[in-house]
Parts: structure tokens; sequence; C-alpha cells
């Protein structure tokens, strides 16, 4: 349902970001984009959901497709209405408002106000620690409740594509399991399709079915998720999983430094 | 009651009157900066044109209530066309190429209203003026119970309006977050031009109701410079802050007025400028403001 064609970014008029990026997206599909820090990710999402060119950014080469349409020239908020919704780095929550006002900002672009509502519940249904706190402002709650409220906010566009944006960032591995189970509940019971950027290589890969791996602003790898969890490569740099006498020796050593690069 | 504490709840009065114009005045202007990050110097400017535009209706014969509704609408446009035409295309242009568009078009205003409406004081043809109302010894003019209750009643609506509604719930997103609220749907556009239309339209009824209060002049545009204080003290970003900072300004700027202006004439008009020192000095983040604001 989503395709990315070989799409080139700029920065500011000169400084190129993304090189030509492909990817896909099934209907219902699960994909990981994986990549260290600059990669390009988050240049990425922000393209696939219009708002790069607020930012000073400008799509120069290259078409994406959402539903057999081009939507490289779309407003966000068409992009929007189209199903297509960003739960963005850092979660972005709306500090100044409270719980149940950041999920009706979600249903912004909604005009039926019964299916915003029963979504509603849906999302509390989800997120029960929501419900808890329903009232309070936003920027009260902890890191883990602000994820689970950026979600939130996102599926009250009812999308058909939900883009996130390294939504295990600074949680406890508790709380990142927990919200991975609700995303797979999410994919299944309501069809959304997800696209996951993610630095967590491994919790990204046994949740997706598929994976991309860029680097520098070029895709490097890609392949469903059990070939790439069992890729050598993928192995030594993101997983951090490689033979014990490798990391003793001298190439070792580099390459531990060059994981830390990767993870960093 | 003594003479003396009829004497200052009278002036206490007048003074909520007077503030709670220059509350609606500040409201117009914190609506603006907090949602586009714009001091829109114009906006005392906007206020005059409304207060000309009711006046010249009022004398064009359409019944005083009415005229105000139909001048708020007529703000609301041209609030709107300001947007538009002059703001929009400045976006991405430095933040002081924005503050001279807008004092250029605050000079163009009063010019204009200069050479179609004259330089001389009108008093207002409204029919609330020469009426008051005698309570308990206190001497209270309809212009200035007006003057509250229209304020009061916006204030009420704007508060119902942010609260309740999709749009308003939009604009306070967009003030938040920005970028955030692009991301869920909401036409940034869109909003900035609503803001632009709802602040020149209260800016016109509290121009209107000052123009009762006092008289109708350019130079009531003016009074502009005294809801900065009242914005400052308010903290900047805030819309209670705002509009207690407007009530405080009139209030004191009233009781200065009736206790010193005699031994002093002309301190009155000073009382906002020191508090806006005071201000600045002690609590530049002002009563509401956040402290991490940051000034311009
Ligand atoms: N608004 C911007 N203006 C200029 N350069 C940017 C901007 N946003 C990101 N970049 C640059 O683009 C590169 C990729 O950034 P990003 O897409 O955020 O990577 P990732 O999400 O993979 O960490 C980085 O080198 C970053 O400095
Ligand atoms: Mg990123």
């Amino acid at each position: 349902m989503l395709k990315v064609n070989n799409i080139q970014v700029v920065y500011n008029n000169v400084i190129m970001v993304l090189k030509g990026i492909s990817l896909e997206v099934a209907d219902g599909q699960v994909v990981a984009l994986l990549g260290a820090n600059a990669a390009g990710k988050t240049t990425t999402l922000k393209t696939i959901c219009g708002i790069l060119r607020f930012q000073n950014g400008e799509l120069s080469e290259g078409d994406i497709e959402f539903k057999g349409r081009s939507i490289a020239t779309h407003d966000p908020d068409a992009i929007v209405r189209m199903g297509i919704c960003l739960v963005p780095e850092g979660r972005r929550v709306f500090s100044d408002l409270n719980v149940v006002e950041n999920l009706w900002i979600g249903a912004h672009t909604r005009r039926d106000r019964d299916g915003a509502k029963q979504d509603l519940d849906m999302v509390m249904e989800y997120f029960p620690n929501l419900r808890r706190r329903y009232k309070q402002q936003a920027v009260l709650l902890s890191g883990g409740e602000q994820q689970m409220l950026a979600i939130g906010r996102a599926l009250m566009s009812r999308p058909k594509l939900l883009m996130l944006d390294e939504p295990s960032l600074g949680l406890a591995p508790m709380l990142v399991k927990e919200i991975f189970d609700i995303l797979r509940r999410i994919n299944s019971e309501q069809k959304t399709s997800i696209l996951l950027v993610e630095q967590n290589a491994l919790v990204a890969l046994k949740f997706a079915q598929y994976g991309y791996i860029m680097e520098g602003g070029k895709m490097v790898l890609d392949g469903p998720s059990e070939s790439l969890l069992e890729n050598d490569d993928v192995k030594e740099f993101y997983l951090g999983v490689s033979d014990d006498q490798e990391r003793k020796s001298y190439a070792g050593v580099k390459h531990y430094k060059r994981r830390k690069r990767w993870l960093s | 009651m003594t003479e003396g504490a009829i004497y200052f709840l009278q002036l206490v009065i007048s003074g909520i009157a007077v503030g709670s114009l220059y509350a609606l005045v500040a409201l117009g202007f914190v609506l603006i900066y907090k949602a586009t990050d714009i001091m829109n110097f114009a906006h005392g400017e906007a206020m005059m044109v409304g207060a000309f535009v009711c006046y010249a209706l009022v004398v064009a014969g359409i019944p005083f209530l009415w005229a105000v509704l139909m001048t708020t609408v007529i703000a609301m446009f041209f609030g709107l066309a300001t947007e538009r035409l002059i703001l929009r295309p400045m976006i991405g242009e430095p933040q002081f190429a924005v503050v001279m568009v807008t004092i250029g078009l605050s000079i163009f205003l009063r010019s204009v209203s200069g050479i179609i409406f004259g330089h001389d004081n009108k008093i207002f043809p409204s029919q609330l003026s020469e009426q008051t109302l005698v309570l308990k010894g206190l001497v209270l003019s309809y212009t200035h119970l007006w003057a509250m209750l229209i304020s009061g009643l916006m204030v009420i609506l704007f508060f119902l309006f942010f609260r309740f509604s999709r749009v308003g719930l939009a604009m306070r997103g967009v003030a938040n977050d920005q970028d955030t609220a692009m991301l869920m749907g909401i036409s940034v556009k869109r909003v900035f031009a609503l803001t632009w239309g709802l602040s020149f339209a209260i800016a016109a009824v509290a121009g209107i109701f000052l123009a009762n209060v006092m008289v109708l002049n350019i130079a009531i545009c003016l009074v502009a410079i005294k809801a900065f204080p009242a914005v400052i003290l308010g903290g900047l970003e805030s819309i209670p802050g705002a509009i207690v900072g407007g009530l405080v300004i009139g209030v004191l700027e009233t009781l200065v007025g009736g206790y010193l202006d005699q031994t002093m004439p002309g301190v009155k008009d000073l009382t906002a400028f020191v508090v806006l020192f005071l201000v600045l000095m002690i609590r530049p983040y002002g009563l509401f403001g956040k402290k991490e604001i940051e000034r311009v």
C-alpha cells in the first residue's frame, strides 16, 4: 500500500540526507526500518507524511505512492486524511493539554464524531493507564504513558498505516515489551499496517515481518526479518552477538568500535 | 459607608471597567503571540479601525448593538485579510522583518484613518453614554457596566470555544507544538488565519467600548501600549494572565489617577509603565508565565 520510490531529500538546498531510498509496506504488514543515528530514518518518515518541506527539507527526486496515488506533493493534513499517521520521535505529546484533549486532537481530521468516540474507547481499552489519567495534563505523565498517549493519539485518526519513530527510546525493557504487545494487537485486530523505525534492532526484527537497514542515507540491506536475524553483519553490528573469539582479536576491537557507532 | 470608602469603591469599579477593556486588548495580542510567535504592533490600530467602523455604522443610523455585531464580523474579515496578504508572505523571514511589517501596517492604518475620519475628537453617539445608575451611593455609568458585561461575555465565549470546540482545541495544539499539530492533520495556515481574525474581532470590540468610555480619535490606538504592560504582567503567553493583567493595570491606573492626579498631573498614564518596569525587574516571566519563556 505504501511505495517509496528512490527518493532523494535535501535540507536547506545543500545537504543531501537521503540518496535514493526505496521501501515498500504491504497491506497489514509490519515493516522495520533500522539504522544508526543520523542515517536518515526520521527524515524518511517526515518525507512520507509531508511535513518535510515545512522543516527546510525538499524532496528533490523520486516519488511516494500510497494506495496507488502519488502523495509526494500532498499537504500533511491530506495525508492524514488518506490514512497515514506518524508517532513522532520523542513522543511529542501536547504538554499543555490533558490526556483526553490530546486524543481528541488526534481525531482532528475526522467528521464522524460517533466513530471517533468509539475509537476513544478503543484506545482506552488498549491503554488502560490512559483511562486512569484521563483528565491529567500530558506533561505530568511518565515516559511510558506519554508514548502510549502518542500512539493512542495517532490511532484516533484511524490510520491504515501507522508509522512509529523510535517508540522504545528511553523506556525500561518491561514497558517496551508492553508497548510492542499492544502494537501487535493493534496490527492484527485493526488490520493497521505498521512502519517502525528503531535503534533497538532485536525488538524491531522480532516484531516485524520485513526489515530495511539504512546507512548514510542509503539502503544497505533488506529482507524478511528471519533472514536478517540470521545475517552475520546484522548480528554483529546491530544485535551485538558476535563470536567471542573474534571479539578478542584486534579486528574484534575495531568491530566493537564500529558497533558502538552503529548503536550510539 | 464613609465618603472615602465610596470614593475608593467608585474608583475600583471604573478601574475594573476600563481594565476589562485592557484585558480584551491584551487577550487579542496574546492570542496572536501564542499561536504564531508574532508580536503584532498593529494591534492598537486594529482596535482603532474597529472603533471607527462602528462609529461610521452608528452615524449611518444602525442601532448601536447591531453596529457592534457587524463591526465584529467586519473586523474578523479584516484580520483574515491581513494575515493572508501581509503576514503569510512573510513566513520564513526573520522575526525582525515580521515585526517591521506590523509596525508598517500600524502606521499605514493610522494614516488612512486620519485621512478618512480626521484627527479631531469624536463623541460616540451611542444610546448608552449619558445615563447613570445610582446604587447605595455608588454612581455607575451604563457605559462602564456595558464594558464589563461585554468583556465578561467575550471572555466566557472564548473560554468555551477553546475548551470545547474542535477548532479551539486545534488552535491550542498549534500554540503548544506547531510541528506535531501539523502531524495530526491540522492545517496550521488555516489556524494562523483564524487567529488573526479572532484577534482583530476582539480588538474591535475593545476599541468600540474604549471609544465609549473615553473619546474616539486616532490616539485611541495608544491604549494598546498600555495593554503591553498588562501582557507582560500576565506572562506574555498566558490568556488568563492577559485578563488578570488588564484588570490590575486598569484598577491601579484609575486609583493613581483618582488620588494623585491633582498633585501630580499626568502620573496616571505612567502607572502602567511603572508596573512594567517592576515586573521586568522582579518577575520577568509574569504572574502566569512559565519561567523558561524566551524573551524577544
Ligand atoms: N531540519 C534539518 N535541517 C538540516 N539537517 C537535518 C535536519 N534534520 C535532520 N538533518 C540531518 O539529516 C541527517 C539525518 O537525520 P535523521 O533523519 O534525523 O536521522 P535518524 O533519524 O536516522 O537519526 C542528520 O545528519 C541530520 O543532522
Ligand atoms: Mg531519528
